[in-house]
């Protein structure tokens, strides 16, 4: 964030460097076309005015070699541009594969992120210089848009869903954020600040938090608190299906269809149990549409994510500090077997 | 031109008939024509008045002038007074209206009564648009996202989506009308490739009026079903899907941006060849580039939504599909300086808007490359930049367009001339005020200020202030026609039949035409735009 009169954003990401080339590109082409144009329709208008009141103007219709020519060159132009522009985009839109994970959700009028860590801020955002960061973000009641002018990127944040975006920070410092679509009353309040760290300030930053346990341990707090442990148990003695090493993977559902276990899928399989049946399974789990927030389904869907093998979740994350939470005892009453 | 010898035909249009009643139940399209300006001049004003509430705020980054909701409201009254009951209808229910059927040789449209209904159908739709406005008002945006507008808003949606559903169809209903007019209706000798590239125009825009339209009735009658009944066909909450409602806003709102367009480069192609006195280069280039775009147009919506979460591939398709529409229009922008070339250039006011509108559309229509471009939109869209790539294609292109052609048919329309110095001057300030007004917005967004913000950080001050300035100049460009052409009514030197010297059967009857247009159906034997003029009796 600056003072004075910028005329030009600050470059801040990765991608920043190459959408402000393209940019500055289509800047040049703009200002030669349009001096272009406007010289010959001034020279036109000076050279051929009409100085005698009943002259009329040469008999020309057309030129067909013109006409192609005028068609053509434009044409592998814009093309051209597609190619880069398209080049860039994809750029954007695809995380790459090794991510740091950043959950965000907006509501009217306020960003909430949460960190892997369980780093929970409010309109702030800190991240490392140097580490591609994704934002895995929804929204609690209309559509918000994430953006971050200094890192030339932003994502529509739309209720139900589960939308993205990457960046890779290069340089410390301030930078807005801003909600991007218009969400009401408060649209420009809802603002607030990236704060891009040095990776041994950030490191510092994460440790210097509220010690409230990892987001996975926040999950698992609350796999018991609904006990959905009673259902879902490592041994596969539940009646639910295995959560370990779930996510990531193709489930067949009853219907026959196959899908790939993302963010989205677990966040149905909690609200809207019975639209996807997996499949050897009876559909007995119940909605819990109501009764967990977005923010705990994030947590939920970070615990299934840890579950990588069958141990408890502080044996991943060692480094949490937080009690390693006893998945094999069921918080309530052992499940009835069908 | 000897106007001034001249004297007004003893009957006309204008004075056959004088009762309120008379104009009021007129199936006359040049009365009803008038019926329109007079409105469309009025909802013109409202919206302006949104807009001059709109700088004022934004000269200071704090929201100090209005409260946020009232800042809301006053964005989305803009936009929808603007889209909807101004720039859809200027062109086409005003000069197409008045025009076409003088312009292919017939007595009317084909519909009269029809065409006199989409005039009511429009004031009813902006009733309960205006009613909306004093209930409450509207906060949502000219695009009604969802679920903001259906489960969120609690403002006067419902009103305000009858009032554009009841609206559309006059839309439907005048694009009915010209189709059938312009099929059925051409004098004798009016082939389709004899015809005005202003009828072209209009052709092509009536079809994607007729087309997609309904669309967007549909849609909004969704909403407002949504709001009342509780449907959640776009609720979320209720496995609705808000993204679909974008699909469908857009596949109707991208082709209306043609709409909004198109007529206004019909006009110009009329003002050119007038203006040099020599035929439209590439005749048929231009006829078919409408077409083309108005096909394209439709196929193209999804470049509103590269942020949305579609599919990049479907992405993909509507970024290459919008760098191809961008061709046709560059054609058009050619072909215009070509008409130029070696012509007989008058240096009377319409040449002025032309002058203005092909500089203020060369930069919109380049500046849609930036938003194509997917790599970029995703830092582009939703900010400022967009706003003023809109305002140059919309208010730079189809208001000049629009105030060009009003200037060039106003002795036509009104069988008097108004002050040609002062339209001249009138178009320089509005290029001049237009550019100081928006110029700075591209600058503020690609520094990233998010449009519809009420408050914004200070370092965005002095380019706001620019533009808030640069709306002053802008407001006396589009006072002054008010007046002078006012001012022309009563005191304005009689025009005659064809003061330009231009060809175009609209120049071969009076000025103001006769109800019935002409004494005796034309029969044309002429090329469109044939210099000199062969139609005996208006040598030039
Ligand atoms: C009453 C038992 C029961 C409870 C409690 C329960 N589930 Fe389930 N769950 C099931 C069953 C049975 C299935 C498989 C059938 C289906 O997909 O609906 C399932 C499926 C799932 C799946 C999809 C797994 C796959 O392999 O496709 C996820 C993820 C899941 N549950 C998470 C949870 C979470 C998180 C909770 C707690 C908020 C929970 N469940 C509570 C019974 C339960
Ligand atoms: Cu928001
Ligand atoms: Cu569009």
């Amino acid at each position: 964030m600056r003072s004075g009169t910028p005329l030009f954003p600050e470059a801040a990401s990765t991608i920043a460097p190459r959408v402000d080339a393209l940019y500055l590109f289509l800047v040049g082409l703009t200002a030669f076309m349009t001096i272009l144009i406007a010289a010959l329709v001034v020279i036109f208008m000076i050279k051929y005015k009409r100085r005698d009141p009943n002259s009329i103007g040469a008999r020309i219709h057309g030129g067909m070699a013109l006409e192609i020519i005028w068609s053509i060159i434009p044409l592998f132009i814009v093309l051209g541009i597609f190619v880069w522009a398209t080049g860039i985009f994809f750029d954007i839109a695809r995380p790459p594969a090794e991510t740091m994970n950043i959950y965000a959700t907006g509501k009217q009028w306020m960003w909430k992120f949460q960190h892997l860590d369980g780093q929970r801020e409010i309109n702030e955002l800190h991240v490392p210089v140097g580490r591609k960061v994704k934002m895995i973000m929804t929204s609690e009641d209309v559509i918000h848009d994430l953006y971050v002018p200094a890192f030339r990127v932003k994502a529509d944040v739309i209720p139900g869903r589960y939308s993205h975006i990457w960046f890779e920070a290069t340089k410390a410092g301030e930078y807005h954020l801003f909600c991007a679509e218009y969400c009401g009353t408060q649209h420009s309040g809802m603002i607030g600040k990236v704060v891009v760290m040095e990776p041994d300030d950030f490191q510092a930053w994460l440790s210097g938090g509220v010690q409230e346990g990892s987001l996975a341990s926040a999950g698992s707090k609350l796999f018991q608190d609904l006990a959905c442990n009673t259902c879902h148990r490592p041994d596969a003695q539940g009646r639910g299906p295995v959560l370990q090493n779930l996510f990531g993977k193709t489930v067949t559902l009853a219907s026959g269809e196959n899908v790939v276990v993302d963010e989205a899928y677990i966040r149905e399989s909690i609200l809207t149990p019975s639209q996807k049946v997996t499949a050897g399974f009876q559909p007995t789990m119940p909605t819990f549409q109501g009764l967990v927030s977005e923010e705990g389904i994030l947590q939920l869907i970070e615990y299934v994510k840890s579950l990588k093998t069958d141990m408890p979740v502080s044996a991943v994350r060692p480094n949490t500090g937080g009690p390693a939470p006893n998945e094999n005892t069921p918080a309530q009453a052992p499940p009835t077997r069908n | 031109m000897s106007s001034s010898t001249v004297a007004m035909p003893p009957t006309h249009y204008l004075n056959n008939g004088l009762t309120l009643k008379s104009w009021l139940f007129t199936k006359d399209h040049k009365r009803i024509a008038l019926l329109y300006l007079v409105a469309v001049t009025f909802f013109f004003m409202v919206g302006a008045a949104f807009a001059v509430a709109i700088r004022l705020e934004l000269a200071t980054p704090a929201g100090d002038l209005l409260s946020d909701e009232n800042y809301n409201r006053v964005f989305t009254m803009h936009g929808v007074m603007m889209v909807f009951f101004f720039l859809i209808p200027a062109v086409p229910a005003i000069l197409g209206n008045f025009l076409i059927p003088l312009q292919i040789g017939a007595k009317d449209l084909a519909f009269p009564k029809l065409n006199l209904l989409s005039f009511y159908i429009y004031f009813v739709g902006s009733l309960f648009t205006m009613y909306s406005i004093v209930s409450g008002g509207l906060d949502t945006g000219w695009t009604f996202y969802t679920p903001f507008s259906t489960v969120a808003s609690t403002s006067a949606v419902v009103p305000a989506a009858l009032g554009i559903f009841i609206n559309g169809f006059s839309g439907i209903l005048t694009g009915l009308n010209f189709i059938v007019t312009i099929h059925k209706m051409r004098a004798p000798g009016m082939t389709w490739f004899r015809l005005p590239l202003f009828v072209w125009a209009h052709y092509a825009t009536s079809l994607i009026q007729v087309l997609g339209t309904p669309v967007l009735a549909i849609t909004i009658v969704l909403v407002a079903a949504e709001r009342i009944f509780g449907f959640g066909l776009f609720n979320p909450a209720v496995g609705g899907d808000p993204v679909l409602f974008q699909h469908l806003f857009w596949f109707y709102s991208h082709p209306a941006v043609y709409i909004m367009i198109l007529p206004a480069m019909g006009i110009i192609s009329e003002l050119v060849a007038a203006s040099a006195r020599k035929q439209v280069f590439g005749y048929t280039f231009v006829a078919f580039a409408s077409i083309g775009i108005a096909v394209i147009g439709f196929l193209v919506w999804g470049h509103h939504m590269f942020v949305s979460g579609e599919s990049v591939y479907a992405a993909l398709v509507f970024s290459v599909l919008s760098f191809i529409v961008a061709v046709p229009s560059a054609v058009k922008v050619f072909n215009w300086i070509a008409t130029m070339y070696r012509g007989s250039v008058s240096w009377e006011t319409p040449m002025f808007y032309v002058a203005g509108f092909i500089g203020l559309f060369a930069i919109g229509g380049l500046t849609g490359l930036f938003l194509a471009s997917m790599g970029l939109d995703v830092h582009l869209t939703d900010t400022y930049f967009i706003v003023a790539h809109f305002h140059y294609v919309m208010v730079g292109g189809t208001i000049m367009g629009y105030l060009g052609g009003i200037h060039f048919w106003w002795p036509k329309i009104t069988g008097r001339m108004y002050n040609d110095l002062l339209g001249r001057v009138s178009a320089v300030v509005i290029f001049v005020g237009f550019n100081l007004t928006f110029f700075p917005q591209f600058v503020v967004g690609y520094l990233g200020m998010p449009r519809r913000y009420h408050a914004y950080p200070e370092e965005f001050q002095v380019l706001n202030v620019l533009s808030s300035a640069g709306a002053s100049v802008l407001a006396v460009g589009y006072l002054m026609p008010l007046f002078y052409l006012a001012y022309s009514l009563k005191y304005g030197e009689i025009a005659g039949d064809n003061p330009f010297g231009a060809v175009g059967l609209e120049w071969n009857t009076t000025s103001p035409p006769p109800t019935e247009n002409f004494k005796t159906t034309p029969v044309v034997t002429w090329e469109a735009y044939e210099y000199p003029t062969p139609v005996e009796g208006h040598v030039v």
